[in-house]
């Protein structure tokens, strides 16, 4: 199975969703700086998984998605969100824990969730969004429509019992569910050569008949490519699709993670691949937008960041009492207080 | 005009019902569509309602019911059927960290309308990983209500509930009382989560029981009034929430109490009533409270050990004697 590379493709992109990439990234990049940011000030706490290298896999799969495909994901969401489109005031008030947070403070960094956005979620437990996002996709066949769901998973969650049960069941019932794992190649610290002798994750698929590829997740090109064929293949209603975007994170598994079990060359070769650069030297190489085109978003998705910042801070805690709300959506349940 | 009919039809009859109401809601479970069911509860519902929402699922009970989840999540009402609850141990992780959390993780934006539904308890000589209640184990986790009664008419009524209801629900039947009859109306009705019913009134103490044990506290019941003994027998039905008014309301009356509980003692429904009564009823009671559970161990095949396990009438009896501080 090849693995697309940009160097094998002709652009047949616009210049609009050139730019729509690098906004993308870049907002999820300035983001996830000022996240650790904000974390090393204390001003965000719990655990806090950063997105920052593997930017490209949400720029590259929305632009190939049709409004109303579902996305549910892990616990590294925030580009995941961000790339759905929900706001980073709302993102980045969730994340220091104020009531104007997009789950109002209840999810934190794990846990963001839009209906509106058709986000269900960042998951915290691993690979238990693989079944969840299977249903999700089984009600879209249930009722008839043409949307998908894309259900996201890293590499450690591939050597899960959920993940396996999935595959069979949506192959079985041909689910229009589009399996991607961001394959960034640790599982916490655990390397994926260390968790199985199968390192190709996409051969996974095979054994459930189910067509299945790798991807270069640095090059949203790709990964717009990949995900057009692959959804275009579900919508037909010949059932799932699973891709293995190769991806790296150049941050720890957490913030508090110093990641030691990598080396500095690994990471330099990664960062030299760096997804933002290299379609900004694109853009600009092939002359398909200007530099001053591209400061400009640079300088707004800036001022949208710092601002994020601002409104998260100057907001407000949630009300000690809304620990109670939306537990049921039973309005008069009676909870245990003494 | 009112019908004769066993709990696996009440159950059967409910799930059909919600299904000609509501075209979101379907069944999904192991050997529920072509083997109409391993207890025969979903029997004939293939037949009526088709493969699309009547499914047979492998032998992965994490996966389907994440897929319930999942689904719930997107808009339908998913019925997933546990061939027993002791199974849906492997499922837990999607029925606590999922089931129970989706709505207040996203504050709202999703709910997790479904029902996990299947016989819990011992049914015989099946050993340790056959035999147990989980009741108590899932009555812990805020999010999720669990149901757990085997009168017919209260199980259709509930199980009607249980299935319009918006939040998740954990509702739990009897392998061993699916042949149980007993009286419904022929028209539509709703029996309403969360509320206690008094089944018989007496004056002398309160026995407190639920699911299969009711049997075995109504034969109790029986026995003691042959020897004078009048006893209140409440049927709690639902045991999240649980009806904490109406044993206080009947403590009040009996000043005694005795709970038939096939929990585990340890932790298990019958000491969250103990917790409640001492609490509200403490200044009433003319005696301990007192409980009889399954016994603090695993159960083991041969019969012998089945009888030393169990709750039965004689063990209530004696327990209720004690609180009357009788002799035996």
């Amino acid at each position: 199975m090849a693995v697309a590379t940009k160097n094998a493709i002709k652009s047949k992109f616009s210049k609009a969703t050139y730019l729509g990439w690098y906004e993308n990234m870049y907002r999820i990049r300035k983001f996830e700086e000022a996240t650790l940011k904000a974390y090393s000030l204390q001003k965000i706490r719990g655990f806090c998984h950063v997105y920052i290298g593997q930017e490209a896999i949400s720029a590259g799969m929305e632009s190939a998605l049709q409004d109303g495909d579902k996305i549910v994901t892990a616990y590294r969401q925030h580009g995941i969100a961000l790339g759905r489109g929900m706001d980073s005031n709302s993102c980045m008030a969730e994340l220091f824990g104020k009531g104007t947070g997009c789950v109002g403070g209840k999810g934190g960094s794990m846990h963001f969730f839009s209906k509106e956005h058709n986000y269900f979620g960042g998951n915290g437990i691993v690979g238990a969004q693989i079944p969840i996002g299977t249903g999700i996709a089984m009600a879209e066949s249930y009722r008839g429509t043409s949307n998908l769901c894309v259900t996201i998973f890293g590499d450690g969650a591939a050597r899960q019992g959920a993940l396996y049960e999935s595959f069979n069941m949506a192959m079985t019932w041909k689910i229009p569910v589009l399996y991607i794992v961001e394959n960034n190649q640790y599982a916490m610290g655990t390397s994926v050569e260390r968790t199985s002798n199968v390192t190709d994750l996409f051969k996974i698929g095979s054994a459930f008949d189910m067509p299945s590829e790798a991807v270069d997740g640095m090059d949203p090109e790709a990964v717009h490519i990949a995900v057009e064929k692959a959804a275009k293949h579900i919508r037909s209603g010949k059932g799932p699709y699973f891709l293995e975007i190769k991806t790296y994170r150049y941050r720890g598994h957490s913030v508090s993670d110093p990641a030691k079990y990598r080396t500095k060359d690994e990471l330099n070769k990664y960062k030299a691949l760096d997804p933002i650069e290299i379609i900004k030297d694109k853009m600009i190489k092939g002359k398909i937008a200007t530099i001053e085109e591209i400061e400009k978003i640079e300088n707004t998705i800036i001022d949208e960041i710092a601002a994020a910042v601002k409104f998260a801070d100057e907001s407000d805690l949630p009300l000690a009492s809304e620990l109670y709300d939306n537990n049921y959506v039973q309005e008069d349940y009676p909870f245990i207080t003494d | 005009m009112s019908r004769i009919i066993t709990l696996r039809e009440a159950i059967g009859e409910a799930m059909s019902e919600e299904m000609r109401r509501d075209d979101s809601v379907f069944l999904m479970g192991e050997e529920v569509a072509e083997y109409n069911g391993a207890y025969k509860v979903s029997k004939g519902m293939l037949h009526e309602f088709g493969p699309k929402r009547v499914i047979d699922t492998p032998i992965a009970e994490l996966g389907f019911a994440g897929i319930g989840v999942g689904a719930a999540m997107n808009g339908l009402k998913p019925i997933v059927e546990f061939m027993t609850w002791n199974f849906a141990v492997l499922a837990f992780d999607q029925i606590i960290n999922n089931a129970a959390k989706t709505l207040t993780q996203s504050n709202g934006e999703f709910g997790c309308p479904i029902v996990f539904r299947g016989p819990s308890g011992a049914a015989g000589q099946l050993a340790q990983q056959h035999s147990q209640t989980f009741e108590a184990w899932l009555a812990n986790c805020p999010g999720l209500k669990v149901i757990s009664c085997v009168d017919p008419y209260d199980t259709k009524g509930l199980m009607k509930s249980a299935i319009r209801d918006q939040d998740p629900i954990c509702f739990m039947e009897s392998e061993q009382l699916y042949g149980l009859k007993g009286e419904v109306p022929e028209e539509e009705y709703l029996v309403p989560i969360g509320k206690a019913v008094v089944r018989s009134e007496g004056t002398d103490v309160t026995l407190v029981s639920f699911n299969k044990m009711m049997e075995v506290t109504k034969a109790a019941a029986a026995e003691l009034a042959k020897e004078g003994i009048s006893a209140e027998v409440i049927d709690l039905r639902t045991i999240r929430p649980l009806d904490h008014e109406t044993i206080v309301k009947s403590v009040k009356k009996t000043n005694r109490l005795v709970v038939i509980d096939e929990s585990w003692p340890f932790a298990g429904v019958s000491a969250e009533i103990a917790y409640e009564i001492q609490k509200y009823a403490f200044d009433y009671l003319d005696a301990p409270v007192t409980r009889v559970n399954s016994a603090d161990v695993s159960l083991g095949y041969a019969a012998p050990f089945v009888d030393e396990y169990l709750p039965n009438p004689a063990k209530v009896i004696k327990a209720v004697k004690e609180v009357m501080y009788a002799r035996r």
